[in-house]
């Protein structure tokens, strides 16, 4: 497809930006584009922001790992809207051919990055979970689930460029941001006029409360063996006395027990804490692959044989609904008098 | 009113399993089903229907003779015609190219009855990427609606619609020209039992076969494998996580049991116990 190679390998990372607050899937994403950098010899990480006034959000960029951001500036991508946001980057792309180029697979990714792989006419992997470069021949070999993560292919694309991926929020870690980096800014010219964009936004109507469960350090999930929306308060009681969040198995979502924001797994968000704490959930790989990733995970059930248990931590086998309140009660004594009582 | 859905035809992944000897896939009598966000797409254009007081719904799909089955499944929910878009040639197909061949057919369509709006799901169960509608917009360059859940307007005399979409934030609600592509969720429409009528029409009806050549020449360079960018690499059952103690309240007593369970929340070094255990 390319006739003239370019000469430096560029890894690009977009980076979204919505109301003037960047997604930390971004900088998840710098973070592995720097360690894909290592594996590809002269390469250098670039980021590529669209926007209105959001050039002050680019030194956060460059502590993040950028050594170069382009900045593209223009009152019709103050909202993300599909067309403007795939032109604008798809004409950056044809003109400096990045090897790679790394989104997150968000709502806004998810929309935006097919687009932009058409107009280019380029290979794009979805969700990827693990991202690595192929040491005989400088491809990105992009993982990712399918099949309802019972099968994981390693998808690559050999002559097209640039290699473009899509990763999901928190299945790779969050950088250690550089505090004294600093980079270069590029304004990118882009003349597109609000007549030219056929989708108009009338309204937003926001969520209540948006829980965040992908960035929670610790969470606490019930599952069907809940029984019903009321234990739901025992769960948010031991969340609050740890300092996290109440998440949930679909089954409790399409229950309605639940909001849909909170749950886990294949179809619901994928979630990194430190502590994931399951509570009569059986562990269906569906859910598995929204949670293995945690660092401790302990579970809750009745059932000893329950597959939840071939990757817990440490598994309790027992009713929740006396484990749970003994919980309570022990990480609250801790807390308040600061004294481990064991 | 003439609505174009596409359809997948998807083994059923709740019922997928695991060779546990070679680690494979057994897609041996795993169920074929219509991917189920598209048959909500087929019922909100069976609506539209409605609501317009008239019109055609056009069902496509790429895939293989098989999936016959899943387009009269769609006719059963009310769609007036079905094409079945199958070759050899259009085998290992990846989004661009499935874009690609399902754009050109809707240019097709659009050229004998001009099309109002298409209809896609919001992904595919098995292929999950949610990568062809975005796709096949931007190859027809008409407006993109992903993850829409209500078209709370549609006027075709002004050729503009609102649709409701779901975003982060909450759901955004939009104005676009017409036609426009929308993929959806499952809330755009419940789906209904098909009536007796459209079961028997559909017993009757024979969807139109379409290949690689005719009526449409599609560009070679352009379908299956050699219009293509990705390859499956390799393809492997994840590795499990193993796990650690199983211990029972029934067995140990619960305190001997919470007591353990404390020790590993503190490894997990969280919140207020951090200072506990450091
Ligand atoms: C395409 C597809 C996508 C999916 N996506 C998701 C997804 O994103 N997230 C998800 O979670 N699921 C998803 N699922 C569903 C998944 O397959 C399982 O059905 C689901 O995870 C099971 O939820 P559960 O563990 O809460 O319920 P169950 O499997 O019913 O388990 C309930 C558990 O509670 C235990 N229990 C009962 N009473 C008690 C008690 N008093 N104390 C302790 N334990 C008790 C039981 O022993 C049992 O193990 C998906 C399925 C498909 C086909
Ligand atoms: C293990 C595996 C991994 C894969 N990974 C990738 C990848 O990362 N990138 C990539 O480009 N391809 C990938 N593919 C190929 C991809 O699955 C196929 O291109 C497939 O034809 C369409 O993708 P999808 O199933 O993800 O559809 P999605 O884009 O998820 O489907 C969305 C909607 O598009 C419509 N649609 C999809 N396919 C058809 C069709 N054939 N006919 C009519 N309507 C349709 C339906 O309305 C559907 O609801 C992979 C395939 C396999 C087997």
């Amino acid at each position: 497809m390319n006739a003239e190679q370019p000469t430096i390998p560029r890894i690009w990372v977009f980076v979204e930006q919505q109301e003037h607050q960047v997604h930390p899937v971004s900088w998840e994403l710098l973070g592995a584009a720097k360690r894909l950098s290592a594996d590809l010899p002269g390469s250098v990480v670039e980021a590529v922001l669209p926007g209105h006034q959001v050039a002050d959000l680019a030194p956060q960029a460059f502590q993040y790992g950028a050594a170069r951001i382009y900045l593209i500036d223009n009152p019709v991508l103050e909202i993300y809207r599909n067309l403007p946001y795939a032109v604008a980057v798809s004409q950056l792309v044809k003109e400096h051919r990045p090897e790679i180029f790394l989104i997150g697979a968000t709502t806004l990714g998810r929309d935006l990055a097919g687009s932009i792989a058409t107009r280019v006419g380029t290979g794009l992997t979805a969700d990827c979970t693990e991202l690595s470069i192929d040491p005989a021949n400088h491809i990105l070999a992009a993982t990712r689930p399918t099949f309802g993560g019972n099968l994981m292919a390693t998808i690559l694309c050999r002559r097209h460029r640039p290699q473009m991926a899509t990763v999901r929020p928190r299945v790779l870690p969050m950088p250690d941001p550089a505090p004294d980096a600093t980079g270069e800014v590029v304004t990118v010219p882009f003349d597109m006029r609000e007549e030219d964009v056929p989708v108009k936004r009338l309204r937003l109507i926001r969520a209540e409360e948006q829980p965040n469960i992908e960035y929670a350090e610790v969470i606490v999930a019930g599952g069907r063996g809940m029984g019903g929306p009321e234990g739901f308060a025992l769960l948010q009681e031991l969340a609050d006395a740890l300092g996290g969040m109440v998440a949930a198995s679909r089954p409790v979502v399409d229950a309605g027990w639940m909001d849909a924001s909170r749950q886990v797994g294949q179809t619901g968000k994928t979630v990194r804490p430190k502590l994931y704490i399951a509570a009569g959930i059986s562990g269906a790989v569906q859910h598995r692959v929204g949670m293995s990733g945690a660092d401790v995970i302990l579970a809750i059930n009745t059932d000893p044989n329950a597959p939840i248990f071939q990757i817990a931590t440490m598994g309790i086998v027992g009713d929740l609904y006396e484990v749970i309140p003994a919980l309570i009660r022990q990480v609250k004594g801790q807390s308040y008098d600061g004294q481990a009582h064991l | 009113m003439h609505a174009v859905v596409a359809i997948k035809q998807v083994p059923d992944t709740s019922n997928v399993r695991i060779d546990p000897e070679t680690g494979t896939l057994i897609r041996e009598g795993v169920p074929a089903i219509v991917n189920p966000y598209d048959l909500h797409a087929v019922e909100a254009a069976v609506q539209l229907k409605e609501r317009l007081g008239g019109g055609q719904v056009t069902v496509i799909t790429m895939g293989p003779p098989k999936a016959t089955e899943a387009l009269l499944e769609c006719v059963e929910q009310g769609a007036d015609r079905a094409i079945l878009i199958s070759d050899r040639k259009f085998g290992g197909a990846d989004t661009l190219a499935t874009s690609y061949v399902l754009a050109r057919a809707i240019e097709v369509i659009n050229a004998e009855l001009p099309v109002d709006i298409i209809l896609f799901g919001k992904q595919a169960i098995d292929g999950d990427t949610a990568q062809v509608g975005p796709g096949v917009a931007t190859r027809l360059n008409i407006p993109l609606i992903t993850y829409a859940v209500a078209i709370e307007e549609f006027d075709l005399a002004a050729r503009r619609a609102v649709v409701h979409r779901r975003v982060e934030q909450g759901i955004e609600i939009l104005e676009t020209t017409l036609p426009a592509l929308l993929t959806v969720e499952k809330e755009i429409a419940p789906v209904r039992h098909a009536p007796l009528p459209r079961l028997i029409a559909a017993a009757r009806y024979q969807p139109e076969m379409w290949t690689a050549t005719s009526p449409v020449p599609f560009d070679p360079q352009q379908i299956g494998l050699k219009g293509s960018p990705t390859v499956v690499g390799k393809a492997y059952t994840p590795p499990p996580r193993s796990g650690g103690d199983v211990l029972s309240v029934a067995d140990l007593g619960l305190d001997t049991v919470v007591a353990r369970a404390m020790a590993v929340i503190e490894r997990a070094h969280v919140g207020n116990l951090q200072s506990v255990t450091e």
